[in-house]
């Protein structure tokens, strides 16, 4: 499998006067898992939607592969066509899971590939029903939306994403809107992605996760990349406060 | 009662219905394809055409149909455009009802969840593909009780193009009381064909909503 690393140099991000993301340096190395935590409104979902430019930065460069994403020079505007080609191998998983509810599952995950990638729909259909197999859900193809379970949805959404071969894939708090219980099927199915050599960065609150599948670990707050380093250094041995502070009321939250 | 009234002018009547159904069917479905074409530039346009078609809403929705009738029949050979009662009829429905539904489309299409339309940004498809394929099928779906609900409404604005001489129900209804002096009788006729039309609608509109919805519903 091909894996994309990102590089993220100095991007800054503003609503109006909020300053969301302050001069963000971080390196994706490729086929590594990356997780972004940290408390809620801390710029980690804003940050990974830079990445495929769902979110416009307003300074600095994201570059994927080297290219950089959504504008040709800085403060150049890139053409819709060059962005939708880039977005084309960048797969993303939103929390809401955000499948058509129009189609079924197997429509949802041919989709794409019959609109933008072109295949005949007999082949997309094929292509469809195999990554639907991949995600353990090749009983449940004719199945709209609102007859699955939300695991089985975010999985659905998923293999939307793989099914377009992508070299980057982008979660966004993937299990957040799940039941407890519904958790684990997703994450098992990051788990053997990531296993592959998947380039992933993560969203996420599931600090397991984050110990046992990434590579590296990111910790944000108030829209500054507060450090970066391998899971255990910021789970286990973190050096400052403001993680400490974070792990502290995690576990708290937790514990019973 | 008097029957044989009724058997005089019993096939006008009929006939002036089957022009009050035309006059619907026609303005509806013209009035939604120049609403949603509305809709759509909305959505798309800079703020200068934005402006320029919410000063069309504005004066479509803010003057009385009959007036706009009556400028567009009147008015309308001053600039050269000489139509016909019943075309005249038609443009008029169209253009009155266009606004509304524009309106409609509107906050449908504001009500697609912005996630659905980012997954599909998201793999790369383009925006006219993300118009056909995602906005426009659950936007109508979120639509469809408010388009049958004004499409209901407009049958009873036909009425008002017997002003200009379109022979529909109202106008025949006219004639008929008029001539005969049987107001109550006539106009008790146009309320029964009316309120079948309505009912029928109605209930149409509400099996096709049961039938494009079935897929939506969250089933537990």
């Amino acid at each position: 499998m091909q894996a994309s690393s990102v590089e993220i140099r100095k991007v800054n991000k503003f609503y109006g006067p909020f300053h969301a993301l302050k001069d963000i340096d971080l390196s994706i190395p490729p086929g590594k898992v990356t997780c972004l935590i940290g408390p809620s409104g801390s710029g980690k979902s804003t940050l990974l939607r830079c990445m495929n430019f769902l979110e416009e930065y307003d300074s600095g460069e994201v570059r994927i592969d080297g290219q950089l994403i959504g504008y040709d020079a800085p403060g150049k505007r890139m053409s819709g066509r060059k962005l939708r080609e880039m977005r084309r191998s960048i797969g993303m998983v939103f929390q809401q899971f955000n499948l058509w509810p129009h189609m079924t599952a197997h429509e949802n995950v041919a989709e794409g590939l019959i609109r933008v990638r072109g295949l005949s729909k007999a082949d997309a259909m094929t292509r469809a029903a195999d990554a639907l197999a991949k995600v353990g859900l090749a009983d449940k193809m004719g199945n709209h939306p609102s007859r699955l379970s939300g695991g089985q949805q975010q999985r659905v959404a998923i293999a939307r994403a793989i099914a377009m071969e992508p070299k980057l894939m982008l979660f966004d708090e993937p299990t957040s809107a799940l039941d407890p219980e519904l958790v684990g099927e997703v994450l098992n199915v990051m788990k053997t992605l990531a296993s592959e050599g998947m380039t992933m960065v993560v969203v996420t609150h599931e600090m397991g996760f984050a110990a046992h599948v990434a590579d590296q670990v990111a910790f944000l707050e108030k829209g500054e990349l507060v450090d970066v380093d391998t899971p255990s250094g910021i789970l286990h041995h973190p050096k400052d406060a403001r993680i400490q502070s974070f792990l502290r009321t995690y576990h708290e939250r937790n514990s019973f | 009662m008097d029957i044989a009234v009724f058997q005089q002018y019993g096939p006008a009547l009929i006939k002036g219905f089957g022009y009050t159904i035309l006059c619907w069917a026609l303005g509806t479905v013209f009035g939604m394809m120049l609403g949603l074409v509305i809709a759509l530039i909305q959505r798309y346009s800079p703020r200068p055409v934005r402006w320029i078609i919410q000063i069309y809403i504005e004066i479509i929705r803010g003057t009385p149909f009959l007036v706009q009738l009556f400028v567009l029949y009147y008015g309308g050979p001053l600039v050269g455009l000489r139509l016909d009662a019943l075309p005249a009829g038609l443009l008029g429905l169209t253009i009155y009802s266009s606004p509304y539904f524009a309106e409609i489309f509107r906050s449908a299409f504001r009500a697609v969840p912005l996630g659905q339309i980012e997954a599909a940004r998201a793999i790369g498809m383009a925006e006219p593909t993300i118009i056909r394929r995602i906005l426009l099928p659950l936007g109508l779906v979120s639509a469809l009780p408010a388009l049958v609900n004004f499409s209901i409404i407009l049958t009873k604005e036909t009425v008002i193009l017997s002003m200009i001489t379109v022979p529909e129900l109202m106008y025949q209804v006219s004639r008929m009381s008029t001539e005969t002096f049987r107001y109550l009788e006539a106009n008790l006729v146009l309320a029964l064909f009316f309120w079948a039309l309505v009912e029928t609608i109605s209930r149409v509109g509400r099996r096709f909503e049961a039938r494009i919805t079935k897929h939506l519903i969250e089933r537990t």
